[in-house]
């Protein structure tokens, strides 16, 4: 008899086909299924590599030389650096590295070839921004490599003997903000922006749309009290959050993974503010943009996405093709990572960090706007 | 009563969603302390209306006055004094009680607010919900709460969209008597609902059909306008004959209660007429006054053949 049995296939065909005509009819879901498996793709495949070349260079040199040229020439074969640069005094070259406009500074100190010459084992200095320690430590390598080849070349006729007190010059390598290549010291900041992120936008897009599909808003709304009552008193709670949040990074931060804290934490948790309302701004405009919570996870999941592979936190920033770095280039996490660890490990100042701040003010600006605009219009 | 200002007086009222016409030109005009039904099947616009009462929704024409206060512009001036109940259960599911009211208190701006939140979870018998989440009550009690909360700033003016779907004989009872109870206060209360007996209950009815007011007037005023003509038969048997009416000229609703059957049309002449082969001994025929029941779904009717 039909109907009976332990398992029935028609009962279970019938339940299978209910479950594709209910996600056909929820387009955003639907959507999210194919997009997020196509954007890990895109980001994995093609945007992350795991040894970033063409890392900017910047060339200090009180001595041109034959020689010099050599090193400059095969640094830039090798592929890992590009030279950006050429900067005339220490102190412009240590604003580049303090600003994360460039990775390395090559230092060729005065004398440098008369030395070479004489076989007296100059200093060849490559000064490098360490704050991320995977971004610097395959173009160091090479570097130590390199640089003995280079010269070998030059070291012809009379100079031959000189290729025997190897190496000719004394290569040394001062690695920056975090010498001893600790990877804690550039993820725990880095945590700040991404956790910050996945509570402000989740949340608020979250929490905006429960209330919505639970009908409380018509109900606040039939009372005196004005739409921007409501949206600011759902967004204040989550900003004092999101600043709980950051407190107890930085505590972690200090006194479990001992990351070196030289900046003013002041000018940091100041600064945190346009990163944590830019987020908001995006979590209101899902909020108005989701029909139910689930679709409001599903968007702020398509907006972490790329903010934590294409921000420079999971994977160097340098390592990603030009497009990636322009897609990565729009979202604030990149701004903020850029900020935080600035401030925390290299002791930035206000004036520093300035070139990171702005594009999350625009940021900010465009997704307050649209949630604004868009949160307004899902009263009437 | 009568010569006093009216508590809603509208004109023309109109609203649409993505071009089509929810509330059609309608005028409405409410007396205060009334009690005023709103009748009309599912989306009729009923909700729409009452949304534009109460400044959730702008009119997208018309003009009218709510507690003396345009509706266009002033929409910041009637919210103080209305209570706003919606279909759907609107408080807070997890905050309790007495976090709910505390809320709405001073959403409301209420001066002793602890004290007035008190008195009406007392006076409304809410005591013993008091620290209960408003998630975990039933059904009853969550609209009983829900109308505590929009009694508290003491509105002049209740706008309740079917406040009693689902919800128990006794508590729909209760319910009422607040409701007298506030009219004779002068609290002016307008309600939809789908419950007859309830619609009998309004001093007041309308009844809106797409979006258009049909009838107004008092439940006896709304019958008689209709023009129907009611009989009724008794008997054992009554529903074998339910098919076999149906199909006799001039009948236009055959309706069963039990072991009685209501059978209606407008022309009288024409009904009796038809139901003459039926009246033979076995059954006992009454002529009877049509119910509200009978009207409405015969408004229904003559909306879908218009």
């Amino acid at each position: 008899m039909r109907g009976s049995g332990i398992f029935s296939w028609r009962r279970f065909r019938a339940i299978i086909s209910k479950e594709f005509v209910q996600m056909r009819r929820d387009r955003m879901t639907f959507a999210m299924m194919i997009g997020i498996p196509i954007l890990q793709m895109v980001v994995f495949g093609f945007a992350i590599n795991s040894d970033p070349k063409h890392l900017p260079t910047v060339i200090l040199a009180a001595d041109h030389s034959v020689f010099s040229r050599s090193i400059v020439t095969a640094m830039q074969n090798s592929g890992y650096f590009e030279i950006v640069k050429t900067v005339a005094s220490e102190a412009e070259a240590d604003l580049l590295l303090n600003e994360g406009e460039v990775q390395f500074v090559i230092s060729i100190p005065e004398g440098f070839s008369r030395g070479l010459v004489r076989g007296e084992r100059p200093a060849l200095l490559l000064t490098a921004d360490a704050t991320d320690p995977s971004a610097t430590s395959n173009a160091l390598s090479a570097f130590r490599l390199l640089a003995e080849t280079a010269l070998a070349r030059d070291l012809e006729g009379p100079l031959r003997h000189l290729r025997r007190s190897s190496p000719p010059v004394e290569i040394m390598v001062h690695a920056r903000f975090n010498p001893a290549a600790i990877t804690q010291y550039n993820i725990v900041p880095g945590l700040m922006g991404v956790v910050l992120t996945m509570t402000l936008v989740i949340i608020t897009a979250l929490a905006i749309t429960r209330k919505r599909e639970r009908g409380t808003m018509e109900n606040l709304l039939s009372t005196p009290v004005k739409p921007m009552e409501v949206m600011f008193g759902k967004i204040v709670p989550y900003i004092i959050v999101g600043y709980v949040q950051m407190g107890v990074i930085l505590l972690a931060g200090r006194y479990i993974f001992h990351v070196p804290m030289l900046g003013n934490l002041g000018l940091l948790l100041l600064v945190s503010l346009p990163f944590i309302a830019a987020n908001l701004g995006v979590g209101l405009t899902f909020s108005t943009l989701a029909r139910n919570q689930l679709q409001a996870v599903q968007m702020a999941f398509f907006f972490f996405l790329p903010s934590i592979l294409l921000s420079g936190f999971m994977f160097p920033f340098r390592g990603m093709p030009p497009w990636a770095q322009h897609v990565g280039g729009m979202l604030p996490l990149t701004h903020y990572l850029r900020i935080v660890r600035g401030i925390i490990l290299k002791g930035n100042s206000f004036a520093q960090i300035l070139p990171n701040l702005w594009p999350i003010g625009v940021f900010l600006l465009v997704a307050l706007s649209i949630g604004l605009t868009r949160y307004r219009r899902t009263l009437d | 009563m009568a010569e006093a200002t009216p508590v809603i007086d509208v004109q023309e009222l109109s609203k649409s969603f993505a071009g089509k016409t929810v509330v059609n030109k309608l005028s409405l005009r409410v007396r205060p302390g009334e009690i005023y039904g709103f009748l009309g099947p599912n989306g009729s616009g009923k909700t729409t209306f009452i949304r534009m009462l109460c400044g959730l929704l702008r009119p997208d024409a018309g003009s009218g006055v709510c507690l003396g206060f345009d509706i266009q512009k002033q929409a910041d001036a009637i919210k103080p004094l209305v209570g706003y109940m919606s279909q759907r259960f609107s408080l807070y599911e997890d905050l309790s009680v007495r976090e709910n009211l505390n809320f709405m208190a001073r959403i409301y701006d209420l001066p002793k607010q602890h004290a007035l939140v008190d008195e009406n979870i007392e006076r409304m018998g809410l005591g013993r919900f008091a620290n209960q989440l408003a998630g975990t009550l039933s059904g009853g009690w969550k609209q009983r709460l829900a109308l505590t909360a929009c009694l508290l700033h003491q509105p002049r003016l209740l706008l309740l969209d079917e406040p009693t779907a689902g919800v128990d004989p006794k508590a729909r009872r209760d319910f009422w008597d607040d409701i007298y109870r506030l009219s004779e206060q002068g609290v002016t209360s307008l309600i939809s609902t789908h419950y007859m007996d309830e619609a009998e209950r309004c001093h007041r009815l309308a009844y809106l059909s797409y979006g258009k007011l049909l009838v107004t007037g008092t439940a006896d005023e709304v019958v008689a306008a209709s023009g129907l003509t009611s009989w009724s038969v008794f008997g054992s048997n009554v529903h074998l004959l339910i098919t076999q009416l149906k199909d006799v000229e001039g009948v236009e609703q055959v309706v069963p209660f039990g072991n009685t059957l209501h059978v209606s049309g407008h022309d009288a002449d024409m009904l009796e007429h038809g139901l003459q082969p039926f009246m033979d001994g076995e059954y006992r025929w009454q002529k009877t006054a049509a119910n509200l029941e009978e009207v409405f779904i015969s408004l229904m009717q003559d909306r879908e053949v218009a």
